[in-house]
């Protein structure tokens, strides 16, 4: 450190850009700034979506390996409604039939905080059995090697061959809320076995179907002849 | 000595590499440690943020050296982040095009480039002094010598802690998991260990260059003896 180093400082002072220089520079930048983010945002938003269509389309498929079809329907105040395939906003869920029209089951998405960020699951849902048969994971943060065994362990897939789901008498709910217990001490058809080291996103996973269920699958339960004669009305 | 050179030779090739090994921003100047700790549980994240990470460097940095004569010393910081966080903002979108699953693996880190010190650094330290040429040729030295750290740590991290490498099954069902090669503890390690390493090398070098100076000096005193 030298004196001329230190008194550079000192002399830029004096020369401070007008007000106006700063204001219109920042302008233009933040102008460039936007330009370049709108035209990336317009060329990428159909492919974004196409993508997620793709996501859901795939676990829709792996679970119900049987499936033909699926119809798009929206559940809005206790009712449901056809919806547009490519819709994303509301209680999205989708009626998956197989090769001769015979409705399959169900599809619902459920969400819930993990051990790191939210899980987002696609479930498969059984009318005729009233079980859950399956998820595919949607979007998931957790631990790689510990969380995201939900998707590969087969103990814990296993819980889902058919977790019941059972509609109580009123339809206003679950007839046993769904949860999740301690690895190795599941005794009803309602409850999962936790992965015993990624019990939190188990927990998770217990949680948002117990939570989806208990709102969601009554007026399922209600519609389901409306997904039988939805199809026939989509074929003609 | 070494600093004197490099600012006298304007060579192209020397202002690339330095980013990749001698001034290396994770092993040498320890810039933008924060992805490099979090994203690297596996090659494949260190690949991705490793890239995403030289498209922010060399498009803003670009921007940067391209605008230098333009932005006025006060403003330069605010200018430069909003000509990062533009970069961050398409890479964000980019990566949701091309893969969900990749987008959802990086988290929230993708937005989280926007605060890596090593761009911002960059920008002020090199973008804003030298032509555009020179600019993009640091940066993507600079970047790879970056992605080149984050797939070192991710590398071991994942052969550790899952087996794997890029996914293929490297040891066989039987190796045990170091799972806390895959948690936050992993990363300090194994970033402290590369640390190690590369201290150890580059004092394993100057002391090498010493002895080699003192045995030129000692021949030249026989020779004058």
């Amino acid at each position: 450190m030298t004196g001329s180093e230190l008194k550079k400082p000192l002399q830029q002072a004096p020369d401070m850009p007008s007000a106006w220089r700063l204001v219109s520079t920042l302008t233009v930048v933040a102008l460039l700034s936007g330009i370049l983010v709108v035209l990336v945002y317009q060329y990428t938003k159909p492919i974004i979506a196409e993508n997620k269509r793709i996501a859901i389309e795939r676990a829709i498929f792996l679970i119900f390996p049987d499936a033909n079809n699926a119809l798009t329907f929206r559940i809005e105040d206790r009712r449901v409604v056809p919806v547009d395939a490519n819709t994303t906003s509301g209680e999205i869920i989708h009626a998956v039939y197989d090769r001769s029209g015979q409705l399959l089951g169900i599809t619902l998405e459920a969400a819930a905080l993990g051990y790191q960020d939210e899980v987002r699951i696609l479930y498969g849902f059984d009318p005729d059995k009233q079980c859950i048969i399956g998820f595919q994971v949607l979007k998931t943060a957790e631990t790689p090697g510990l969380g995201s065994k939900i998707s590969t362990d087969a103990d814990f897939q296993a819980n889902f061959h058919c977790l019941e789901a059972q509609v109580d008498v009123q339809h206003g709910g679950l007839r046993h809320a769904i949860r999740t217990v301690k690895h190795g001490s599941k005794q009803h058809p309602w409850e999962i076995d936790a992965i015993s080291g990624a019990t939190i996103t188990s927990k998770a996973v217990g949680r948002m179907l117990n939570d989806s269920g208990q709102q969601l699958l009554p007026v399922v339960v209600d519609n389901l002849q409306l997904f039988r004669d939805a199809y026939q009305a989509e074929t003609g | 000595m070494p600093e004197a050179t490099r600012s006298e030779t304007p060579m192209n090739l020397e202002i690339f590499t330095a980013g990749l090994w001698r001034e290396n921003p994770v092993f040498v100047m320890m810039l933008g440690l924060c992805p490099t700790l979090a994203v690297t549980n596996s090659v494949i994240n260190s690949l991705a943020m490793g890239a995403a990470s030289i498209f922010v460097l060399v498009c803003s940095n670009a921007l940067v050296s391209a605008l230098r004569h333009f932005i006025p010393r006060q403003i330069r910081i605010t200018t430069y982040i909003i000509i990062i966080a533009t970069f961050v903002t398409m890479v964000d979108y980019i990566i949701q095009s091309i893969s969900l699953d990749l987008y959802n693996a990086l988290g929230a880190f993708i937005q989280l480039i926007v605060v890596n010190c090593l761009i911002l650094g960059r920008a002020d330290a090199y973008a804003a002094k030298n032509p555009i040429t020179r600019t993009v040729l640091s940066a993507l030295g600079m970047g790879l010598g970056f992605t080149f750290a984050l797939v070192c740590l991710g590398g071991v991290r994942e052969l550790l802690g899952a087996g794997s490498l890029l996914g293929f099954q490297i040891f066989s069902s039987n190796y045990q998991p170091w799972v806390v090669m895959l948690l936050p503890p992993g990363g300090f390690i194994v970033l402290g260990c590369w640390l190690l390493l590369f201290n150890w090398l580059k004092q394993r070098k100057t002391s090498r260059l010493i002895a080699a100076e003192e045995a030129i000096d000692h021949s030249r005193q026989i020779e004058t003896t």
